[in-house]
């Protein structure tokens, strides 16, 4: 039920609503960490994609920091499973933001220069919303192992960080 | 006469420089879980600021004056030593919600 919520919120971009944690099963920490794990890979895809095809050296420089931070959070949250012998289990949500994602990414290819420019930053802002939420909302309060919860909230601080760093970039395409 | 005021000056830029190097300190900011800690620093002119970074990706520690600007990769240092009296904003340029603060007096 909960995962369902999610996996809508997910793939409409729509905020989740503190309301989606009323009732039904929680998701458990192996699919909790598949999701942020396949949160962190679906923004390195888009940072590759912007390296690709921007000149924007604001826009550059978001890309980068998205795909090393993103990269050492995914790093982390590796050793971990590793260590706690947890294998990550896919489930619709992780489905739901690959999906999502990738078809994003299929909108933005076909776009070019400060129209390229404008609609990633614009991507980045709404998915980092919509991570930041489950994450606020549903995966660190499901989230029964300790270090696990700990990475989670770490991963949050980060992202709200992100996310702020995108809306001073998209300030600019104003 | 003029000897004498070559030693004089000397003893009197020595016990300045002494001085200076008397009360010089050096300040640790460790940076973990997106925070700079301690968030608000008191320095005096001559301090030397040294930031560590214990998490799990890189900060910045960028003055909004733009005077300075350390990039501070996990488990890596950056210092300043604080030339003028003033207060100083800064800020992580990668995580624009990580903000510290120094008072420098003179
Ligand atoms: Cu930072």
């Amino acid at each position: 039920m909960m995962l369902h919520k999610i996996a809508a919120a997910f793939a409409t971009l729509l905020l989740i609503s503190g309301a989606a944690s009323a009732q039904g099963a929680k998701p458990n920490d192996a699919q909790i960490a598949h999701i942020a794990y396949t949160a962190g890979l679906a923004d390195i895809a888009n940072a590759k994609l912007a390296l690709r095809k921007s000149k924007n050296k604001d826009v550059r420089a978001f890309a980068h920091d998205m795909e090393r931070d993103h990269k050492a959070v995914n790093d982390k949250a590796l050793a971990l499973v590793k260590k706690l012998k947890v294998t990550p289990q896919d489930n619709p949500t992780s489905k739901a933001i690959a999906k999502g994602q990738a078809d994003e990414r299929a909108k933005l290819s076909k776009l070019k220069g400060k129209a390229f420019d404008k609609a990633y930053i614009d991507n980045e802002v709404a998915y980092h919303k919509t991570v930041d939420n489950a994450l606020q909302s549903t995966l660190i309060p499901s989230a029964n192992n300790d270090e696990l919860k700990s990475l989670l909230e770490t991963g949050l601080k980060i992202f709200q960080g992100h996310l702020e760093h995108a809306e001073h970039v998209a300030a600019e395409f104003k | 006469m003029r000897a004498g005021f070559v030693v004089t000056a000397a003893v009197a830029a020595l016990s300045i420089w002494g001085s200076t190097l008397a009360r010089a300190a050096t300040i640790q900011v460790t940076i973990d879980k997106v925070a700079y800690n301690p968030v608000n620093i008191s320095a005096r002119v001559g301090d030397t600021i040294v930031w560590s970074n214990k998490d799990i990706v890189a900060h910045t520690a960028t003055n909004r004056d733009k005077s300075w600007d350390f990039t501070i990769f996990p488990n890596k240092t950056a210092k300043v030593t604080l030339k003028k009296a003033g207060e100083i904003d800064y800020y992580c340029k990668f995580h624009p919600n990580m903000k510290g603060h120094i008072s420098v007096k003179p």
